[in-house]
């Protein structure tokens, strides 16, 4: 009661007391929540720190130099089993031809979505088709892929089914890839046009320049490096799957090319990929060799954890503030289509 | 833009803006293609399915006889007796998704939380600047790795320490147990599902208006209980939206699945009690993924696409619950 008979401004400011705002002064339940938060982001520290550590080790344990060259054998045999040179291969395969068709496809969804969204019921029903395509499960699109390749104008995609074969083919698997990887280029590129400011469109329009020439000149090049970021999100999403590769791509172990004509041949034939070698090679497939398994596996998450720091590295310092910066986790999660 | 007719302006111009026009309608037609695809993707799917469901009709979502059993006549073309050769009853298959998807939503839900309020409230700068990349990555980790993983460092540990031989013995006349079990699967599950909820919750957060949080502060409320009684609060609609696309994803988890879920469609049975936890179950798109080597065989092929049609329209409903659920955050003026 005595500090209330003296004017504040007798009270050096540094005589107050302390805020009590110390985590030690609130009840006992806030403190346990408090440190249960810390305790969970510690904790997926902790895991992901065990997964990649787990993997380097049993990786760098079997990886040898001649995995990368030689081509995989069916043998159960560990010295005759050969190494993954040929799944390298395919996963590089299925990778350029699924981003070679996604990248532009999706970047004109995005643009058409962003910029032009008329008229205003198919934009609501092609933004929703896309959240719905990237809700799909990969082993879904791939069954959908199955049953519209091998049949019509898209036969000669594949070798067509000689023997029992449904169509599986490099191209076949690339192409439905492309699904996968799509919605993140479209909501990568939607979401950075949608931060481009009205102004930059204006000055644009008053220089006489029509909308085309905006997009081309204008926008798209101010958002180069969120598309970047949204293409390669995609590459990564297509060097993970499995699902895909094991029913397009038939799941040779070595990559058989048709015919005679070299890259065409190849591309029309059937192979593996990374993915789809570590699962022959786990306790689940019929290979059934966990060293192979793990050193494929090793190489697999070295491109992946590559393709995460070149997208950290590209978009960089995009987004202002103190948002924790997701790149595509959160996607076009309810930006797109009936929201709007 | 009000633009002049084209006939009125000078050549260039004109070109310029028959061009614009031509770009709009590419544009328009690529965006309407994309949404033919997709739906042409639903139907083409139920179409294929359409045999196997109409064989059984209802039943199909029902339990009944063995499902590998039902597989395997189908691959080898001879009907079991009493049966035609397309009957299939597809609920142990139904009940190991929803019971791997439901014990990983609910552990994930809880994690997630936790950790996207660490993330926006608790840490600091650098430790902030730790947790996100890690959450980036968990999501980049393929599939197969996680499966990996699980079946060869997680399987073996919990079958030699968790499951005791006596438990083994109680069950042995119904089903091995080992590790490739539930708890195997839906722990790593709830690891790859994480991220996507954590990244959402966040940004929910996030959205929460400062001034908000600042009032709460400022009536003498502790950062804890503004947490829970105002931010929680408004962004739990974007809380629930996150769970239900996690659970779409988790349905259609196949490959870490069929690797680590256990190797028989075993309706694990919660009146087990502990036991339940180490049993093994086959979820639809786990199923999916180890039979389409049989997709040349008609009848096996129509069952097949009878279970990715059952798991592409969850997958659909799921987007438009997704969406549903965040609507209530309009009310409030927040955008996440």
């Amino acid at each position: 009661m005595a500090s209330l008979s003296v004017s504040p401004a007798a009270v050096p400011p540094e005589a107050l007391p302390a805020p009590r705002e110390g985590v030690s002064s609130w009840p006992l339940i806030d403190r346990v929540c408090y440190w249960l938060c810390w305790v969970t982001g510690i904790g997926l520290c902790v895991i992901a720190v065990a997964i990649v550590a787990f993997m380097f080790v049993k990786g760098i344990a079997y990886l040898r130099p001649e995995l990368f060259v030689k081509s995989p054998a069916a043998s159960l045999r560990q010295t005759q089993s050969g190494g993954f040179l040929d799944p390298i291969i395919g996963t590089f395969i299925v990778t350029a031809i699924g981003t070679a068709v996604a990248a532009p496809v999706g970047i004109a969804l995005g643009v058409w979505l962003s910029e032009y969204r008329s008229p205003r019921w198919l934009a609501r029903v092609v933004g929703s088709s896309i959240e719905i395509l990237a809700g799909v499960p990969s082993i879904v699109l791939a069954l959908f892929g199955l049953l519209i390749v091998s049949k019509g104008f898209l036969s000669f995609l594949s070798q067509g089914s000689p023997q029992g074969s449904l169509g599986e083919s490099f191209l076949c698997a690339g192409l439905f890839m492309a699904l996968l990887a799509m919605p993140l280029i479209v909501a990568a590129t939607y979401e950075a046009l949608e931060q481009v400011p009205n102004r930059v469109r204006e000055a644009s329009f008053a220089l006489g320049k029509t909308r085309a020439t905006t997009i081309w000149r204008v926008l798209l090049p101010s958002i180069r490096p969120s598309m970047a970021g949204g293409v390669v999100l995609g590459m990564g999403r297509i060097i993970g799957d499995t699902a895909i590769v094991t029913v397009l791509l038939g799941l040779t172990i070595k990559n058989e090319p048709v015919g005679s004509t070299p890259l065409l041949g190849t591309l029309r034939g059937t192979g593996s990929t990374l993915t789809s070698y570590v699962y022959y090679n786990s306790p689940a497939g019929e290979g059934n060799s966990h060293e192979k398994a793990y050193a494929a596996a090793f190489v697999l998450l070295m491109v992946v954890l590559l393709l995460n720091a070149l997208v950290t590295r590209i978009t960089r310092g995009r987004e202002p503030g103190r948002r924790p910066r997701w790149y595509g986790l959160t996607g076009l999660v309810g930006r797109l289509g009936w929201t709007r | 833009m009000a633009a002049a007719p084209a006939s009125q302006l000078r050549p260039e111009l004109a070109a310029a803006v028959r061009t614009d026009k031509r770009a709009e309608l590419l544009l328009g037609a690529l965006a309407f293609g994309a949404f033919a695809l997709i739906a042409f993707m639903v139907v083409t799917v139920v179409v294929k399915a359409w045999p196997s469901f109409s064989y059984n009709g209802l039943n199909w979502f029902g339990s009944g006889g063995d499902v590998s059993t039902e597989l395997r006549v189908m691959r080898e073309g001879t009907p079991l007796p009493g049966h035609g050769l397309a009957y299939f009853r597809a609920w142990p298959l139904i009940w190991g998704t929803v019971v791997t998807t439901v014990v990983a939503v609910v552990l994930a839900l809880v994690i997630s939380t936790l950790a996207a309020v660490f993330l926006t409230e608790f840490a600091p700068t650098r430790a902030r600047r730790a947790v996100e990349p890690v959450v980036r990555l968990l999501a980049g980790v393929p599939s197969v790795i996680y499966g990996l993983i699980g079946i060869l460092a997680l399987a073996p540990w919990i079958n030699e320490h968790l499951i005791s031989n006596s438990r083994k013995q109680s069950v042995i006349y119904v089903v091995q147990l080992n590790g490739a079990n539930l708890t195997t699967a839906s722990l790593i599950l709830t690891v790859m599902i994480l991220p996507i909820m954590i990244a959402l919750t966040a940004n929910a957060l996030q959205s929460v208006p400062d001034s908000w949080r600042e009032g709460s502060a400022a009536l003498g409320v502790n950062r804890w209980r503004t947490i829970w009684r105002v931010s929680l609060r408004t962004a739990w609609p974007a809380i629930a939206a996150a769970t239900v696309l996690a659970t779409a994803r988790a349905l259609g988890e196949a490959v870490m699945l069929a690797m680590v879920a256990g190797g028989t469609a075993f309706a694990a049975n919660p009146l087990d009690g502990l036991t339940f936890f180490f049993e093994p179950v086959r979820p639809l798109a786990a199923m999916i993924f180890q039979e389409s080597e049989g997709l040349t065989i008609a009848t096996l092929s129509h069952t097949i696409y009878a279970m990715a049609a059952v798991l592409l329209l969850s997958a659909t409903m799921l987007s438009f619950a997704g969406w549903a659920a965040k609507q209530p955050m309009k009310r409030y003026g927040v955008r996440a």
